[in-house]
């Protein structure tokens, strides 16, 4: 068994891993860090980041890197559609992958660069859940980058002067493997590839081995997954959350007792305790929007944004400000809102109870008729301009601030010091993203609310999981004083690139062995506890599921196969007599004695640990010679 | 050899309370636990003193499985878990644990509060019994113990209706509660893959019938509504809250609109909104088609469709109505018909199955007057029409999935014996598998074949595995493994010879024969290998033969040639004792080529 690691960046995370000859994708996170280093792609003109001076590094006359480079707000941004950082492509030949296994819609953003155009000929396997929310998280993410500034080419020549360039441009972590974002044909293409599971559900993968999807409690429908063939046991968990939030709750007894863990996706920020970073984040809306100030929370259109707007229209109501309005603006908003009610079995036992009333499982819908929370599917939507009112609060994506909603209503607020922006997702650093909006009146806050395992919870779920082996991305390693995962278990730390086997070995197959064969068998005793007997069986495969049946034909007449221990010679000449094979002469070797035969032509060399029989007589006397030597020795 | 057991206790020969005792590996499990709707008296429930006459029925019973919400299949869960004590565990899916409740209390107000029957389960026993209750989701495998396992698969006819996979050891059963394979309006079609159990437990309400297309029947329905109301007739619809009654709201809803028709169309439910709201919510239970729409476009919102008030019976003109129960046994639909049953330009569709014993059930066999417990008599003018849109399979469906899932055998329930006769000659015929269809009461005994876990060797499989693809590919070789049965804390295993010895711990004693064979066969040690291998390759078909450095492998049997050019070649042939069958016949073999 082996593992390779594809990906950098531990919470999107991509792993391979080879078994029982098949090779299964664990993920294919999609690292979209490398968006930060690109010029905003406004959804409005802006007249600001259109009219930005051009950039050379100092001392470099390359025609070719002719307006590539923009400086702004005293740093350097590539102008370009920006570009994000897929699975290595070089270590495993994605056409040769049987089978691709995702955890949770935040782990599955690389999909199409995985399966399109590689040859890919597998089979992708998530929960419904995670195929539809993941649906909504690309479908935006393509339309937005899609729709914007698509005049303009890729920049390609900065990044051969990546070492003159001024930082943080010049430490950006292997430019030359970013990628521009998929089609949307291909997306298209990609998400129709994927078969839906059900939790615990068990998928026979080419029948090798079952894979199980359960619950990581993390967001709707994130799952661990549990590979087990009849001897091995491989648990891969990523993005889990011991904490109760709306989905169900993770199930760890599926976990226990795996040859191997492989853990991924901790917490981003393991500094910030989630439920506090909401509570600062009421707080903060109300101080702003009692101000007379909006907020703005750039946002994915799903997953903590139902949390969000679950408690931040109760603290409101609470705080007398229910007339404030909510807005969502995605392009995926109605589906998304739409489609988080219609999951009652994925949710967590409270919300459950609410759908056997039936309510809806969350309050959202009631937020919508009630004409609190409205959804569009872009700023410039009719129905949204003509109704827009602040002070309001926004909901918006793209949390990185280089393209969709979000960019624009910046740009808008930037200069009024009563508006403030609220970080919630913890995917980039906030400081970044702001980077080219700066100088910045109005409020920044940063309540990252990441629900996965934090270090204590990680360390605590692998001490009661008790795996025999433990792999892990190299961040969690630790190192000095940085917080890290500590396991009782051996440990295989991988990185991006790098393959390491694993000590799971495999001795044996499972199959079935039929009654009439087993009838067969009469297994004698040869030490305390063990009996055994010798067998011959057809082999019958059907859906690659061993049977052992009996061969056709009628049963053969028990035959000894297994002789041990040393042979009597003087026995051996007794029993010879007694098969009425007389007249033998025994005459010491090198290795032990020879039994002549003379009258048979016959001669017995018999050493240690082998008696070897050349016989040039009848058929006859070699079969008294079988039934002599056999009695000599204990047998089965 | 290991036995499958069935009684029915309900549902055996006969259609209307499904409860069905299923016995394997040691585990009792039942299946459904339904109430007969056409009586009045115990005959209503299942008969429990069968499983245990006395004493606590629990640690008879290791689970309950409920396919459907339909109270032929659940109407006596409350009574088995509240009143007999039944405290083990129940399994049902996440809509049929929400619907139930409200049909077993809808039910229990007719019974009780309508009729003044005593010793009837009350509004707090169903809600203890569906506490009780562990939800499960498609094709989730739950593992009630350590050995009982189950999966649930959809099965269309109602919103959250399933058929499940059991399976203790290595035997397995699939029930499939009530069906239907062909998709409707609202539910796509019953889906399971070819998991191959001993034995299949399959509905057999239409057992004989092949049904006309769909659209057909519906075009029908629609035709003959239209005609009445257009005459100014009443139409009624008896229907269960959940189920059909959704699937014809959709067909009429869309007619309705098609043909801008200004017929009050009533749906008399209390319900009407909360069961709709049920559709709303499990909307991924529901088929594909309403589930790709249903963020622009709620198929569940009606239009034309009004709730009903008792005031509107007597109003005058056109209308329809859809009432329950489905059944005309009580209620509203009852009450309903008793006032339009004397006019003949009325008309009562029966969408559904009547089981024996209710009044739609005499309807439908012709009766013109009905008499009811208080000696009122009423005369029946009002056409009547049944439309079978019940989902359930028909004869070809009930084929279909048997091809599906590919059974062993074959068991009938919830049917009547002379349908299931003819049901179960066809699967006979065709499928050449077993078919039973146990009375009530009556027990079918299914035996399967003993197959029993055990470990093989990789060592082993893999030589085999070099042998067999050694040899030009041939589906009808036999392939056989040589090996040691090892038993062990009660667990099998298959070794090789070395493994088994290092795992009691001995040194084998290999025993090895040799003979020679003469030959004159001028030239070549080589030419002659050569020459001895096409002759044995002729006969020894089969087997794995190979030739190198002039030395012969046939199997673990060597051959070798020594000699001159020009002199006598001598043939040894040598093979060790547990080969001795294969190197004896060999040996003869060359011995009487070379004569
Ligand atoms: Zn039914």
């Amino acid at each position: 068994m082996k593992l390779y690691c594809l990906s950098s960046d531990a919470s999107k995370p991509c792993f391979v891993l080879s078994f029982k000859e098949l090779l299964i994708m664990l993920d294919c996170g999609l690292s979209a860090h490398s968006v930060l280093n690109f010029l905003p792609l406004p959804p409005v003109p802006s007249t600001r980041l259109a009219s930005l001076p051009n950039y050379t590094p100092p001392h470099v006359n390359d025609p070719l890197l002719e307006g590539e480079l923009k400086e702004c707000c005293g740093r350097v941004f590539v102008d370009s559609i920006p570009e994000f950082c897929p699975p290595l492509d070089k270590v495993v030949d994605f056409s040769q992958l049987d089978v691709i296994l995702i955890s949770n819609y935040t782990c599955m953003m690389a999909l199409p660069f995985i399966t399109e155009e590689t040859g890919f000929k597998g089979q992708v396997y998530a929960t419904e859940p995670t195929l539809q929310i993941g649906r909504f998280y690309l479908e935006e993410l393509s339309e937005w980058v899609s729709s914007c500034g698509s005049s303009s080419g890729a920049a390609k020549r900065w990044k051969e002067l990546v070492h003159l360039l001024p930082p943080p441009l010049a430490l950006a972590a292997r430019p030359r493997a970013w990628r521009r974002l998929f089609s949307a044909a291909a997306l298209a293409r990609a998400l129709s590839r994927v078969r839906v599971v059900g939790y615990d559900e068990r998928v026979d993968i080419y029948g090798a081995l079952d894979a199980t999807a359960v619950s990581s409690g993390f967001c709707l429908g994130s799952a661990n997954w549990v590979l087990r063939s009849a001897h091995e046991k491989v648990a891969y968990v990523s993005g889990s959350s011991t904490l109760t939030t709306h989905p169900r709750p993770i199930n760890q007894a599926a976990l226990r007792g795996a040859d191997l863990l492989v853990l991924a996706a901790l917490t981003q920020t393991p500094a910030h305790n989630p439920d506090h970073m909401l509570g600062d984040l009421c707080v903060h809306a109300t101080v702003t929007l009692r101000a007379g100030g909006s907020v703005l929370c750039p946002v994915y259109p799903s997953g903590v944004l139902y949390d969000l707007l679950e408690c931040l229209s109760a603290h409101l109501e609470g705080a007398g400000l229910a007339h404030v309005p909510l807005y969502v603006v995605s392009p995926v908003a109605d589906s998304s809102l739409a489609y988080s009610n219609i999951l009652a079995e994925w949710v967590s036992v409270g919300k459950q109870a609410r759908v056997y009333l039936p309510e809806e499982p969350f309050p959202h819908a009631a937020l919508v008729r009630a004409g609190r929370l409205k959804h569009a599917r872009s700023l410039h939507d009719d129905a949204f301009s003509a109704d827009f009112r602040q002070p309001c609060v926004v909901f918006c994506g793209h949390p990185s601030l280089r393209f969709g909603a979000a960019v624009h209503l910046v740009e808008l607020w930037a200069n009024n010091p009563a508006h403030a922006i609220i970080f919630t997702e913890p995917d980039f650093p906030y400081a970044e993203a702001l980077a080219p909006f700066q100088p910045l009146s109005m409020k920044a806050f940063h309540c990252p609310i990441d629900t996965s395992l934090n270090y204590s919870q990680a360390n605590k779920l692998v001490r009661e999981l008790r795996p025999r082996e433990l792999a892990l991305p190299e961040q969690y390693a630790g190192g000095g004083a940085r917080p890290h995962i500590s396991a009782d278990a051996p440990t295989v730390v991988v990185r991006r690139g790098a393959a390491r086997s694993l000590s799971v070995r495999r001795r044996a197959a499972r199959a079935t062995l039929c009654g009439a064969l087993a009838a067969r068998a009469t297994p004698r005793e040869l030490r305390a506890g063990l009996r055994a007997a010798p067998l011959s069986a057809a082999l019958r495969v059907r859906d690659a599921r061993l049977e052992l049946v009996a061969p056709p034909g009628p049963a053969p007449a028990p035959a000894p196969r297994l002789h041990w221990n040393a042979l009597d010679v003087e026995a051996l000449v007794r029993a010879l007599t007694r098969e009425g094979v007389t007249e033998a002469r025994v005459e010491a070797s090198a290795d032990g004695c020879i039994v002549h035969l003379p009258r048979h032509d016959t001669l017995v060399h018999v050493e240690r640990h082998a008696t070897h029989v050349f016989c040039e007589g009848r058929a006859d006397v070699r079969q008294a010679l079988r039934r002599a030597i056999a009695s000599c020795l204990p047998h089965i | 050899m290991p036995e499958i057991k069935i009684t029915p206790l309900g549902a055996g020969q006969d259609v209307g309370r499904s409860c069905i005792l299923l016995s394997m590996g040691g585990k009792n499990i039942m299946l459904d636990c339904g109430m007969h709707m056409g009586y009045n008296d115990e005959r209503r429930f299942p008969d429990f003193s069968y499983i245990v006459p006395e004493g606590p029925i629990t640690s008879q019973i290791d689970c309950v499985i409920i396919s459907h919400f339909h109270l032929d299949h659940c109407g006596a869960l409350p009574y088995m878990s509240e009143m007999v004590g039944y405290t083990g565990p129940i399994y049902m899916t996440h809509p049929t644990k929400a619907i139930a409740p409200i049909l077993l209390e809808d039910m229990r107000k007719v019974a009780v509060e309508r009729k003044g029957e005593s010793n009837f389960f009350t509004s707090q026993m169903i809600k203890d019994c569906i506490k009780k209750v562990t939800a499960v989701t498609l094709h989730q495998s739950v593992m009630v113990d350590n050995e009982l396992e189950i999966k649930a698969y959809y099965a269309g006819h109602v919103l959250g209706a399933a058929m499940f996979w059991i399976r203790v050891g290595s035997q397995s059963v699939v029930y499939t509660g009530d069906y239907n394979m062909t998709p409707d309006r609202h539910l796509g079609a019953a889906w399971i893959d070819k998991c191959r159990p001993d034995l299949l437990i399959s509905e057999s309400t239409y057992a004989t019938t092949i049904r006309d297309s769909k659209r057909c029947r519906e075009r029908d329905f629609l035709k003959k509504v239209h005609e009445c109301v257009e005459k100014g007739g009443k139409v009624l619809i008896p229907v269960f809250a959940l189920g059909r009654a959704q699937e014809l709201c959709i067909l009429l809803e869309t007619y309705w609109e098609r043909m801008n028709l200004k017929y009050p169309v009533y749906f008399a439910l209390g319900l009407t909104e909360k069961a709709n709201n049920y559709y709303k919510m499990f909307i991924t239970w529901t088929n594909q088609k309403i589930r790709k729409t249903f963020v622009q476009r709620n198929m569940f919102d009606f239009k034309h469709i009004k709730p009903f008030d008792k005031s509107y019976i007597d109003n005058p003109g056109a209308m329809v109505v859809f009432a329950t129960p489905g059944m005309l046994h009580a209620g509203l639909s009852l009450n309903i018909f008793k006032k339009w049953a004397p006019y003949e330009q009325n008309m009562l569709i029966m969408p559904g199955f009547c089981v024996q014993g209710t009044v739609g059930h005499k309807i439908l066999n012709g009766a013109k007057k009905i008499e009811f417990e208080n000696r009122q008599v009423v005369e029946v003018k009002m056409a009547v029409e049944y439309m079978s849109f019940s989902a359930h399979a028909d004869a070809k469906g009930i084929m279909q999935l048997i091809q599906y899932c590919e059974p062993k055998n074959v068991l009938l329930v919830h049917g009547e014996a002379q349908k299931m006769e003819f049901l179960k000659d066809k699967i006979e015929k065709e499928f050449k598998i077993s078919c039973y269809m146990p009375a009530n009461g009556e027990t079918a005994i299914i035996n399967t074949p003993t197959k029993i876990p055990i470990d093989v060797s990789l060592r082993l499989l893999k030589a085999e595995a070099v042998r067999y693809n050694a040899q030009p590919p041939d589906p009808k070789r036999r392939r056989v493994v040589h090996g040691v049965l090892c038993v062990k804390d009660n667990r099998l295993s298959f070794l090789d010879i070395d493994e088994i010895c290092d795992e009691i711990g001995i040194n084998r004693h290999v025993i090895r024969f040799t003979s020679t064979v003469r030959f004159d066969d001028p030239g070549s040690a080589v030419k002659t290998a050569e020459k001895l291998k096409t002759l044995l390759a002729e006969k020894l078909q089969g087997w794995s033969i190979t030739i190198s450095d002039g030395n012969i492998s046939v199997e673990s049997v060597l051959i070798k040639v020594e000699g001159d050019d020009d002199n006598t070649k001598s043939i040894y042939v040598s093979w060790t004792n547990q080969d001795e069958d294969l190197g004896s016949y060999i040996l003869g073999l060359l011995q009487s080529m070379v004569q």
